[in-house]
């Protein structure tokens, strides 16, 4: 499981933001990390129209999105989920938590999963990253998701392609055969509304069909 | 005839639940000129302000606007009962996070640094936090409530055996994932669109309506579908919808409020903790005959619903259990955190927390099993009791303290099946013999029940309807004021709709949940979302049903054959409308609809239901709030390492009666959810404040809900057969809170191992690792034999 995506020698970056306090933003150039000075900006979320951010500057990445080319002009402070959610407009990863706490960003980076909320969007240039909308759509489901509508694997649908990105992942992680593994393999991912003995039934139905 | 009902069909959203197509709030891509919205909360648990200068604030580029409640064009004090909570600071703060100013702004990155420059003196006032600090205070809202029945006095004279105690029952944050969120779109002539993840849009109408200043039709609040919401959108999706469109008309540009999870928990209400000082009065072989107990909620700022929790705490006083003699009073206490609010059980789990802790104690006091207490104090009839039944007394073990009978019950029924189903006392011997001989770890077991009432309290809001279109190819829209926050509730109206027109599933689709479409709509709470709101649409269906048999009785009539037009011979089904008469000539349902269009028959119709024979006059504390009880019992066992704390639950049954169920798979989803999630709030889901009134526990790097592993390896779930709960709709029972409740079944078992280690009593709600462990240690340090002083 990615954890905390490790910037600028090692400090992670939520450290990393916290320490730069009030003086300090992340700036990219060419893909590197440099300091930049900016007043008083903590979080990395912000996208939306960041020209006026103010004194961030603006990166250039492309990003391989369930296949196809997006070039995006982002904030460099933008999480990997911002980027998808706002510059690609794909909406079905969930931010839940924005913490790597909860799961429901979770997505695929060159084939492993990733806590989307956690990773800078601009290290992410020239990986190929997969979301929800790549697993498969109304009418040509992904085995998992079929399983999931099987199982009713669900309630308010808010973790749930999360819940579907980690499972199809574990699909080719190393995993035993007890539920008691899926459970373990799956437990980056929370669900209020508790339908946790459904999602191990809907990915060990898929698991022993494969 | 295909039915819907009764199936498992899947969620009306599986498709694009699974494939990232469903749209929640803010998934929406923003509109030209949209702003963000946020607040600069107050930094105090209780102050005044002393200096609030926003004029830096306003100057950052991209800030729209900076407003104070002086800028509130409406009312700044709101409340669902009662006007006793300030959206905005007037002079001051109440709770840690009461918004001093609201901002709108581009960019978040310009809505922070607006923040950043608000410069706030104040000046701090004395704060409580607690229950007991509350009621030292003697701070309350409002005056107390009281149940009563029967001589306490004189039963606990006469009574063999008396205990008393006091039970802490911690809140429950309610860690929707989605946070609350919403979107207000000024429109023309002053009226105003809010989008809202709410759980009653109507009220988040007429509180955006009153914070305005417009009448409420110039409101129009629509709710698509919620992440989550478990009670906590049902009043404070207000909060989010009335900034934003405060914000909107200002500016007059849309606004997008969306809370951080990190603030939705720290500035939102959750479940409220209670205090139970109780006092109990039983016989030899542990019959209840009396109860004393006061109740104390911690309401918050605000009164919010705190008194219809704290009523319906009272109600689930007794749970599934026969008292004789009772009196309970309850109190709301006044503090300085968010207002406590809604959240799934209302004040039921914390009545039951406490009769069933009774219960455990008056097991371990006799020695006798708990389960045994349990069934015999259960509601029941005299003759299933073994009593002589004379006439005064016939029925006298049916009913409530507040007077209502308990029908069609089937709580012994429960008890007798479970017991058998999951092994209770082999289990129970092995166990013992488990505790006996193991130095490492505790085994515990309890098997508990609920009986919890469905109906809203408040007698007006057990009121829906439903709007119901028919379009001329046959095609059918349906929308009530029920929201979908994944349970499941359109899916169960959509299955309602399609049989009581004999069409198929797929015909019928649920319109967004909207103001404009139905009116003065009560949230969807209490359990009762499909009971109000598929009554209200089958009332629809069934005058429609009526015009267009008559329609169809003509077009099949054939006189020459001797069939004349005959509309109580005609049948829709599976889309098809055809005469008993002749069965053979059918007609598809779309060409009736066609016909009747062209005969200018009216193709919608507005249903309304209102639940029969409710009331309850709170004055009395007596009557017969509930149309019915939806009952269930759950047998947990828990293992308990004695030299960490650490708590697993190894196996859970649970048993349950839903009547005849609409849609049995989403049903048990429900129970299965319901139950983890008070799993959660009894083991693990601990509220952490600090000495300045913030919540320590504020993400869910600190707050624990349950996790994927900590379902039990062993998870039954039974519904019980009952065909006779001729009272609901379509002989279904409410499923969505009752659940709940059974997670104390976990809590009771882990009570159950620690009186194996004499370290039960006193035992708080949630019992997490930590408070196990150290119940543990108190307990072999009161073991290990003390120097004495002289």
């Amino acid at each position: 499981m990615s954890n905390e995506e490790t910037v600028s020698g090692g400090l992670s970056r939520r450290a990393f933001l916290s320490s730069a306090g009030a003086a300090g933003v992340v700036s990219a150039i060419e893909g590197r990390i440099v300091m930049a000075q900016e007043n008083g900006v903590k979080t990395a979320s912000a996208v939306r129209t960041p020209e006026a951010g103010g004194g961030a500057g603006i990166v250039a990445v492309t990003l391989r999105v369930n296949g196809k080319e997006q070039k995006v002009r982002i904030d460099p402070r933008a999480s990997l989920l911002d980027c998808l959610r706002e510059s690609v407009g794909l909406t079905g990863t969930k931010k839940g938590c924005d913490h790597g706490q909860c799961g429901a960003c979770t997505v695929h980076v060159n084939g492993r999963r990733v806590l989307s909320c956690l990773s800078l969007a601009m290290m992410h240039e020239g990986d190929e990253v997969t979301t929800i909308e790549g697993i498969g759509q109304p009418g040509n489901l992904h085995a998992v998701q079929a399983a999931f509508v099987a199982h009713d694997a669900y309630q308010c649908g808010y973790c749930t392609s999360g819940q579907i990105m980690s499972g199809v992942a574990l699909l080719k992680e190393p995993c035993g055969p007890a539920d008691a593994d899926v459970k373990e393999l799956m437990s980056g991912n929370i669900c209020r509304c508790g339908a946790y003995p459904n999602i191990v039934a809907a990915i060990q139905q898929v698991r022993k069909g494969a | 005839m295909t039915r819907a009902i009764g199936k498992d069909i899947p969620h009306d959203s599986a498709a694009t639940h699974v494939t990232g197509e469903s749209v929640f709030l803010d998934d929406l891509p923003p509109l030209a000129g949209e702003l963000l919205a946020g607040i600069v909360p107050s930094p105090v648990a209780h102050g005044r302000i002393r200096r609030l200068d926003l004029s830096a604030a306003r100057n950052i580029p991209g800030v729209h606007a900076v407003l104070t409640a002086a800028d509130i064009p409406g009312h700044n004090a709101f409340g669902p009962a009662v006007k006793d909570e300030l959206l905005i600071v007037e002079d001051e703060a109440v709770f840690l996070g009461q918004p001093l100013a609201i901002i709108a702004a581009e960019t978040p990155a310009a809505l922070e640094q607006a923040r950043r420059a608000v410069i706030v003196e104040m000046e701090e006032l004395p704060k409580l936090l607690t229950i007991d600090e509350a009621i030292a205070a003697a701070s309350f809202l409002g005056s107390h409530r009281k149940l009563e029945r029967g001589d306490v006095a004189t039963a606990f004279a006469s009574a063999p055996h008396t205990l008393s105690g006091e039970l802490h029952i911690g809140g429950q944050e309610h860690f929707y994932l989605e946070s609350q969120v919403a979107i207000a779109i000024p429109g023309e002539q002053g009226q105003m669109t809010v989008h809202s993840s709410t759980q009653h849009p109507s009220e988040v109408q007429m509180m955006v309506a009153e914070a305005l200043g417009v009448p409420f039709n110039h409101v129009v609040c629509i709710c698509k579908r919620m992440g989550g919401a478990f009670g906590g959108k049902e009043t404070q999706a207000a909060h989010p919808a009335m900034i934003a469109a405060i914000l909107a008309a200002r500016t007059r540009r849309p606004v997008r409020f969306v809370n951080t999870k990190d603030d939705d928990m720290r500035f939102t209400g959750k479940r409220h903790p209670f205090k139970a000082v109780y006092k109990a009065a039983y016989t030899d072989d542990g019959r209840i005959t009396a109860l004393d107990a006061q109740l104390y909620s911690n309401g918050g700022c605000s009164t919010d619903l705190s008194f219809a929790v704290l009523e319906r705490a009272m109600l689930h006083s007794d749970n599934a259990y026969y008292l004789p003699a009772v009196r309970i009073t309850g109190r709301v206490c006044k503090t300085n955190l968010p207002s406590n609010t809604a959240f799934r059980g209302f004040g039921g789990p914390q009545g039951v927390a406490m009769i069933e802790t009774i219960i455990e104690e008056i097991a371990a006091t006799l020695n006798i099993d708990a389960l045994d207490i349990r069934q015999r104090n259960v509601y029941s009839d005299p003759i299933e009791n073994g009593l002589a039944a004379s006439a005064a007394s016939s029925s006298a073990r049916n009913i409530t303290p507040y007077g209502q009978l308990v029908r069609n019950n089937t709580l012994p029924e429960l008890f007798n099946t479970l017991r058998a189903d999951c092994a209770y006392d082999a289990r129970r011997a092995e166990i013992t013999r488990f505790n006996a001989a193991s130095p490492t770890h505790l085994r515990g077991m309890a098997l508990s029940a609920v009986k919890f009432g469905i109906s809203f309290t408040r007698r007006t809001m057990n009121q829906a309807n439903a709007l119901v279109n028919i379009y001329q190819d046959g095609s059918v829209i349906v929308s009530t004021g029920a929201t979908e926050m994944g349970q499941g509730v359109y899916t169960r109206i959509r299955q309602i709709v399609a049989d009581e027109l004999g069409i198929a599933y797929a015909a019928v689709v649920v319109a967004p949940t909207s103001t404009d479409k139905n009116n003065n709509t009560s949230p969807t709470a209490a359990s009762s979302g499909t009971d109000l709101n598929g009554a209200a649409a089958a009332d629809a269906c069934l005058r429609l049903r009526a015009r267009l048999t008559a329609v169809a009785a003509g077009m099949l009539a054939r006189p020459a054959d001797g069939l004349p037009a005959e509309p109580d011979r005609i049948r829709f089904e599976d889309g098809q409308v055809f005469d008993t008469r002749a069965p053979d000539h059918v007609i598809p349902f779309a060409r009736v609809c066609c016909q009747a269009y062209e005969q200018r028959i009216n193709l919608g119709e507005r249903g309304f239901y209102i639940t029969p024979g409710v009331d309850f006059n709170r004055e009395t504390g007596r009557g017969s709030p509930f149309l019915y009880f939806t009952n269930g019992v759950a047998c947990s066992e828990v293992l308990i390492d004695r030299f960490t704390g650490e708590l697993a639950v190894t196996r859970v049954d649970l048993l349950m009666d839903l009547g005849k169920s609409i849609n049995p798979g989403i049903d048990r989803g429900q129970i299965i959810g319901g139950f983890i999630q008070g799993m959660g709030w009894v083991t693990a889901e601990q509220l952490v404040y600090g000495p300045a009134g913030q919540l320590l526990s504020n993400s869910p790097t600190t707050y624990k809900i349950p996790n994927i592993s900590d379902v039990p390896p062993i998870f039954n779930v039974t519904l019980l057969p009952n065909p006779n709960n001729e009272v609901s709709l379509y002989r279904s029972k409410a499923v969505g809170e009752p659940p709940l409740l059974l997670g104390l079944s976990v809590w009771l078992a882990v009570k159950d191992a620690l009186s194996v280690a004499g370290a039960a009593t006193g035992l708080s709600l949630p019992a997490t690792g930590e408070q196990i462990l150290l119940a543990l240690a108190a307990a072999a340090q009161m073991r290990t034999p003390q120097p004495v002083s002289t």
